[in-house]
């Protein structure tokens, strides 16, 4: 029995045969890096594969891959955005607003992407983004996917997560209709946000850097091997599920931070937070508690770039999610 | 008593250290620095802190309320005597008209009327512990200082570094005081505040504030020696010549330590493509400030020192006695 589909979950007839599923081949891949422009290990990774590729011309990679700086003015200063932060602005409102001179720059910008990557949601979008980033929360490499029905996606999350034994490989979906994902990652037909941490803004740290350039390198090695007819087995990914998010506390003037995250949950992304567990210390030295009785996994605790979108961490429900078997359809 | 009286005879008096300045904010996403002025802020009043009077600021509030190191021009570079008396206008960069308000509120710099202490809180994403950093290599107050937060902070690592730069062409904010020095703590990312780092800051300060009070109480704090880690040179990263672009990373050998003695033929960085390149220095020291954030513009990657042990007198104030 087999299949022949979009990849996508709800084909009918799919729960009962996850028998084997065949999907198009990749032919176009980009790698993504500086759509933050101080997220360092992307910008240098996509600055030496643009050396190999200088280097090597179309030997540089199985699969033709193009590289992208997806911010080159924050990237040039070193910051995370020059007006708007342009990992908000692949939603179809931002992508389909008219553009004036009033326009922020990254509005701009990722009009410019959707035309040269996509456009989103048709046919000749580019078959995988891999966009690059990293954190200042201890996520080790968190792959990130607005769905959690593209099995190409989670078929490259799998391996990275058997092949990658260094730092814990985690999968996190946010479960948004295309129309409403906004980050770069959804322009393409597949792709996933490469997320690595810990490592500070403006700094670029090798042991990082090589996990990103291995996980790139990884992926493409997936996609070349899968073009080429290999099968991929099915079976269970584990996935985190993004809930909500949680401020700190704030002066409620001000606006400022009355605490910090408690010593206790500080760099502990994805562990189990319960009832009664420390969330933060004030500065004046209380604890505040996690009062909810439901369990979840927090994650992007501490992130630097958040406290200004009020985000201290984000909660999470762990999940199971099932992929078949896929290979890639022959002509 | 014979020791005691020996300790009393041999101890160097010193002016009391009257008013103390506490600054934070220098650099406005130093964050743990922030928060600390912020609560002293809030606290103002509440606690008695005779003998000493401790005036906090927040140094830039601009910077600060962006969550930027600095708005035009790194502040903290700008308080050498001829950037001090340089007439500003309004045109003028923030920074600039700032450390002539500072100097103005803290100082003059070199005057009578100056702080007698400075302390000026930042962060740094090298991972240095606590360090005291200050110009000069013989100031007791200071080394005595550093003694007794390196004799009560258990867990958290307590250095000095002397900055060998003579004192008519120190720039930063602390030398306003008659004493000062910055309080450097890291390992934190910058625009993040980590608990464990605000404690040990707050630590640092209140331990600091103790010991000064003890001081001019009229304590007699006994001598000893203080390990000082002079710096020698700055080393910045392999860059591409044309695009001036870094072609490489600290090695990950390297990477994290701080004050670990770096000898000829240690790695030092690894280049993107995978290369890796080595200390080629012939005399072996100790790096630190490894991998600053705020440093890849200024052309440094790390700072190397030579560390050498400074026997400090017993010191009491010369008010009592």
């Amino acid at each position: 029995m087999y299949l022949i589909g979009s990849g996508q979950q709800d084909d009918p007839g799919l729960e009962d045969e996850m028998a084997l599923a065949f999907l198009p081949a990749l032919a176009r891949m980009a790698v993504c890096g500086g759509t933050h422009g101080n997220e360092l290990s992307g910008v240098y990774v996509v600055q030496e594969m643009e050396r190999q590729q200088k280097e090597k011309g179309e030997g540089a990679w199985p699969i033709p891959v193009t590289t992208v700086l997806s911010n080159p003015r924050a990237v040039k200063e070193c910051r995370r955005y020059i007006d708007t932060d342009m990992n908000r602005c692949f939603n179809r409102a931002t992508l389909s607003s008219p553009i004036t001179e009033s326009s922020p720059y990254e509005v701009r910008r990722a009009q410019e992407l959707n035309n040269l990557l996509g456009p989103k949601g048709s046919t000749d979008a580019t078959d995988m983004i891999c966009d690059l980033h990293n954190t200042t929360s201890n996520m080790g490499l968190t792959l990130i996917h607005y769905t959690s029905s593209d099995w190409v996606s989670l078929h490259i999350c799998r391996y990275l997560q058997t092949k990658i034994t260094k730092v814990p490989v985690r999968v996190l979906v946010l479960d948004f209709p295309i129309n409403d994902a906004y980050n770069l990652e959804s322009v393409s037909k597949h792709g996933f946000t490469l997320e690595i941490g810990p490592q500070p803004h403006g700094v670029v740290r090798a042991d990082i850097y090589i996990i990103m350039k291995e996980a790139v390198d990884l992926t493409i090695d997936w996609i070349h091997k899968f073009n080429s007819g290999t099968v991929f087995e099915g079976g269970d990914v584990e996935a985190f599920k993004f809930i909500k998010s949680v401020d700190y506390p704030r002066d409620p003037e001000a606006r400022t931070l009355t605490a910090s995250i408690h010593p206790q949950l500080q760099d502990r992304d994805f562990c189990l937070l319960k009832q009664g567990d420390p969330l933060f210390f004030t500065f004046s030295g209380k604890t505040v508690k996690y009062e909810e009785e439901e369990t979840l996994h927090p994650f992007f605790i501490n992130e630097a770039a958040y406290y200004e979108k009020g985000i201290a961490f984000h909660l999470a429900k762990k999940l199971t999610l099932t992929i078949p078997a896929v290979q890639v359809q022959k002509d | 008593m014979e020791r005691h009286n020996n300790l009393w005879r041999n101890a160097v008096a010193l002016p009391a250290v009257s008013r103390v300045a506490v600054c934070g904010g220098t650099h406005g996403n130093e964050l743990a620095g922030v928060y600390l002025v912020r609560e002293r802020l809030k606290r103002r009043g509440a606690d008695g802190t005779e003998p000493v009077s401790v005036v906090t600021v927040m140094s830039n509030p601009r910077a600060t309320q962006l969550c930027v190191r600095y708005v035009e021009t790194d502040l903290n570079r700008c308080f050498t005597q001829a950037m001090l008396s340089t007439p500003v206008s309004e045109a003028s960069p923030y920074e600039m008209i700032r450390s002539q308000e500072l100097n103005a509120l803290l100082g003059p710099k070199g005057s009578g009327q100056a702080v007698d202490l400075l302390c000026d809180l930042h962060n740094t994403t090298a991972n240095m512990g606590l360090c005291l950093i200050t110009y000069s290599d013989r100031d007791w107050i200071c080394l005595h200082i550093c003694k007794h937060l390196q004799r009560e902070m258990a867990s958290t690592p307590v250095r000095y570094v002397h900055f060998d730069i003579p004192l008519n062409e120190a720039y930063s904010l602390d030398s306003v005081g008659k004493h000062g020095f910055a309080m450097e703590i890291g390992p934190q990312p910058h625009g993040v505040v980590r608990s464990a780092i605000f404690s040990a800051m707050q630590e640092g300060v209140q331990l600091m504030l103790d010991w000064i009070c003890q001081f001019n109480s009229g304590t007699l704090f006994e001598g000893g020696w203080v390990d000082v880690y002079t710096t020698v040179k700055n080393i910045d990263y392999p860059r591409d010549p044309e695009t001036h672009e870094i072609t490489a990373a600290v090695h990950p050998d390297l990477q994290d330590r701080d004050f670990c003695l770096l000898h000829p033929g240690d790695p030092m960085f690894l280049s993107f493509s995978g290369e890796t390149l080595r200390y080629k220095g012939k005399e072996a020291l100790y790096p630190f400030f490894i991998n600053e954030g705020a440093y890849y513009e200024k052309g440094i990657a790390l700072s190397l020192a030579r560390k050498k042990r400074v026997e400090i007198p017993s010191v009491h104030s010369e008010t009592l006695r």
